[in-house]
């Protein structure tokens, strides 16, 4: 066992930690954040992205020692106060989640996009969620939720 | 006493996974990734020194690689999906050893050298001459670790491009991918580096099309398109259920030098 100091979700955190096992796994289980979701457990699907400092990662492939020192960002640290994410309103209001198990790992990836980037094009929308596979929405629902989420955050800082 | 058996960690992306289906087994692991010096892009005037854990997200965002080794920048952008860029780094590329690795085969086209330490001390070896068969390394990362990746910046006027098939554009792995090295004196082809995979246990160099290219004028698009046939020639892709028939493979080795070379002697201008 080791141990493990990172930052989740805003809040430093100090667990022991068996180190052959995943970022994800830790997150479900020991932090109980559920929002993180395990599908293939291969790096191919995008359903436990989690942010990385600011970057999106697939948490499967992620030895856990490797958040040492680093902040985490999970689908729960989105909300603030209780208001959801503009980026998750969007979500809702494009009809862009239907059983909602690709959701979390995508909402994150339009975060980091929107984050460096906040009036994206097509092509850089795709790019950026090239790694998701989404089994429901046919994917188109995702650039109308892009769009609005850049309208949306545009229109908050002004 | 008992010695611990450990083990070179960068992204993990490949590491990882071999740990957990068995294949492989260690008692340590030493992560690199978050080593400073490995973690830099150093453009000098006559090379450019890649630490090994650059990822490969760096080296495509990178306004001066993208300038100067496009060939390198689209290799590395065509890896995975932006999850698996984001951690994957060039030295894990390198040693995993896989002959279509995305920027390996952008890396021998630009004759890339490795500079590899142990505790006897260190050298610098081609990286063409790292790879021992598919998925095996001539780098023990049990007992070495691969520290910069150096680019010698040619002397003459010089261009590079890269090309990829694959069944979609992210994570899926090439059916054939390609990349060229042009440099000329200012009027004729001096030098030229041709790699395709995977159609050999290692990244292959289309030897005699680049032989043939060497006096040639970059203009010439009937030449470019002759070494392009000349590669196909020379080039043995197996039939695989996976990525294609060695025929049909065969005809994709012809077409990716082509545009290779037609966008390298493009951007010579
Ligand atoms: C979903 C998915 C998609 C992928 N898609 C592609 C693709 O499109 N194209 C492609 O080329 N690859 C692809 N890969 C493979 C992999 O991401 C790359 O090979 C990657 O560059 C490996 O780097 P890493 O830092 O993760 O290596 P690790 O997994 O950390 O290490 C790999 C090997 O290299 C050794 N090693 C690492 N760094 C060093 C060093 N500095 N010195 C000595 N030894 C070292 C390790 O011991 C291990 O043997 C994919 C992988 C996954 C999971
Ligand atoms: S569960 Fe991590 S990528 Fe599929
Ligand atoms: S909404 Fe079901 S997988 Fe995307």
């Amino acid at each position: 066992m080791q141990e493990l100091n990172c930052v989740v979700n805003g809040k430093e955190v100090t667990l022991r930690v068996d180190p052959t096992r995943n970022l994800v796994d830790v997150l479900r289980r020991d932090l109980k954040l559920t929002g993180v979701k395990v599908g293939c457990e291969e790096g191919e699907c995008g359903a436990c992205t989690v942010l990385f400092d600011g970057k999106p990662v697939n948490s499967c492939i992620i030895p856990v020692m490797k958040a040492q020192g680093r902040h985490v960002i999970t689908i729960e640290g989105l909300a603030q106060d209780g208001e959801l994410d503009p980026i998750q309103e969007a979500f809702i209001e494009a009809g862009a989640i239907q059983c909602g198990f690709c959701t979390p790992g995508v909402v994150l990836s339009a975060k980091a996009l929107l984050d460096e980037n906040p009036d994206p094009d097509k092509e850089e929308i795709c790019e950026a969620l090239s790694g998701h596979l989404c089994r429901c929405t046919g994917y188109l629902q995702f650039y109308d939720a892009l769009k609005i989420a850049a309208e949306k955050i545009a229109a908050r800082k002004a | 006493m008992t010695t611990k058996r450990g083990r070179v960690l960068a992204g993990g992306t490949d590491l990882f996974l071999w740990l957990k289906s068995g294949k492989a087994d260690v008692d340590v692991l030493v992560d690199v990734s978050a080593i400073e010096a490995l973690r830099t892009i150093d453009v000098r005037d006559d090379q450019v020194v890649f630490g090994a854990a650059v990822t490969h997200a760096e080296v495509a965002a990178h306004r001066e690689i993208k300038a100067l080794f496009p060939a390198l920048a689209d290799g590395c952008r065509s890896v995975g999906s932006p999850q698996i860029r984001n951690v994957a780094t060039l030295g894990g590329n390198i040693v995993s050893a896989q002959p279509a690795a995305d920027s390996v085969v952008p890396f021998v086209a630009l004759d890339a050298q490795c500079e590899i330490a142990s505790s006897s001390g260190t050298r610098v070896v081609p990286l063409e001459e790292l790879y021992e068969g598919v998925g095996k390394s001539r780098v023990d990362a049990t007992k070495e670790i691969i520290t910069k990746i150096i680019v010698k910046r040619p002397d003459g006027p010089s261009a590079n491009a890269y090309s990829r098939i694959s069944p979609r554009e992210a994570m899926s792995l090439p059916v054939v991918n390609a990349a060229s090295l042009i440099v000329t004196d200012g009027k004729v082809i001096v030098e030229a580096r041709i790699v395709t995979a995977p159609v050999a246990t290692t990244p292959f160099r289309a030897k005699r099309a680049e032989a043939f290219l060497v006096g040639k004028n970059p203009s010439s698009l009937g030449d470019l398109a002759e070494a392009a046939s000349i590669a196909q020639d020379e080039a043995r892709p197996r039939d695989s259920l996976v990525r294609g028939s060695g025929e049909y493979r065969k005809i994709l080795v012809k077409d990716l030098v082509e545009m290779t070379l037609y966008r390298a002697a493009e951007r010579l201008g």
